[in-house]
């Protein structure tokens, strides 16, 4: 009953679930040996896509040799995501289909075109970034700085820098200025 | 340890527990309230701390779990050798595609979960585009700029030429001292 109720409310303490997320990347470590990161999935879905519809000029790609475009246990992280977090948001009644978030909404305002283009070129540099960096938020951010890499805590501090900036310039600069 | 090998090394074995680990973290993700865009986009203009409390947290905990492991064998350590152009100038576009998207690559995933369209068709899409630009560059940038600069060594303690339990116990003084300082502030 204690444990039906914690999976039905709406959220957790941060402190809570940030901590069995540090668990579930050690976890990660001893079972997979590898980190609990999320941007290889991406390549090996996009490699997948790729083989589709050009396989020749996709197999002769350096960057599909490094990381092999497979279902594999890198790749099966994103769609468990997806169904965690359905799982987890139909369980405490908060699952609902948005287009526009309200922030953004509430300041851009509710056009669907808008908010989608932004979240296109967003995710765009998101997967350059990524790739550059050799790892995002949970591998870099998380898996890294567990394991004392100096290259991830320096990496997860500009992804904070970077962010912080463009936020401002966002909200601060440019939505002022709308209002 | 031939159990674990075992485990490791058997494909299938390997995407039941990719899958089962990840809706493990869709879950946590959801719980913690990061797969919502005003709370990321929030944390970047510094009035709500949850991501970075989630996230302090996890490191907190897995810091010392980690070492552990490895002491005892259960784990090996993954860090690889930096760069400047690969790290900072990645971190750094990572940065602005983080706040105009509002989510980063694991939670894009749990906001789809939790249905935010925005995420599916702007921000997984262009995540796959972006990667798939990356692949494309790729031979020309791997001498060139994400070799640039390397950073001297691969680990914060051999960096501070200390014990790892040293340096573990300054970090974790360090990131408890900032959370209670947020508390403290009301943050």
């Amino acid at each position: 009953m204690v444990v039906f109720g914690m999976l039905t409310q709406v959220s957790w303490s941060p402190y809570i679930a940030g901590a069995g997320i540090g668990l579930l990347s050690c976890l990660a470590l001893v079972l997979a040996d590898r980190p609990l990161g999320c941007s290889t999935a991406f390549v090996k879905a996009r490699g997948l896509i790729g083989k589709m519809i050009n396989a020749e000029k996709t197999e002769r790609m350096a960057y599909y040799r490094d990381i092999v475009p497979r279902v594999d246990w890198a790749f099966m992280i994103i769609p468990g995501i997806i169904i965690g977090a359905l799982l987890s948001s139909l369980l405490s009644g908060t699952f609902h289909v948005t287009w526009v978030p309200a922030l953004w909404g509430s300041v851009f305002g509710n056009n669907v075109v808008l908010r989608v283009g932004a979240a296109l070129i967003g995710g765009i540099l998101l997967g350059i970034g990524a790739r550059w960096a050799g790892g995002c938020t949970s591998g870099h951010g998380i898996s890294g700085s567990i394991q004392l890499s100096l290259a991830s805590m320096i990496t997860a501090t500009c992804f904070f820098i970077g962010g912080i900036i463009v936020a401002m310039l966002l909200y601060r600069v440019i939505g002022v200025g709308l209002a | 340890m031939t159990s674990l090998a075992w485990i490791r090394n058997n494909r299938r074995t390997q995407i039941v527990l990719g899958f089962t680990i990840g809706i493990c973290f869709g879950f946590l993700l959801q719980k913690s309230g990061v797969t919502d865009y005003g709370v990321i986009e929030n944390q970047l203009l510094l009035v709500d701390f949850t991501v970075l409390k989630m996230m302090l947290s996890a490191v907190i905990i897995g810091m010392i779990v980690f070492q552990i492991l490895k002491q005892w064998g259960f784990a090996n350590l993954h860090a690889a050798h930096g760069t400047l152009g690969s790290n900072v100038i990645g971190g750094l576009i990572f940065g602005a595609g983080f706040a105009l998207l509002g989510y980063c690559p694991g939670t894009v995933a749990g906001a789809v979960g939790t249905g935010a369209l925005d995420a599916l068709f702007g921000g997984m899409v262009g995540m796959l585009i972006g990667v798939g630009i990356f692949a494309g560059f790729y031979p020309s940038l791997k001498d060139g700029i994400l070799s640039q600069g390397p950073f001297p060594v691969v680990t914060v303690p051999e960096f501070l030429r200390l014990n790892p339990w040293i340096t573990i116990f300054i970090l974790e003084v360090c990131m408890v001292g900032f959370l209670l300082l947020l508390e403290y502030a009301g943050l």
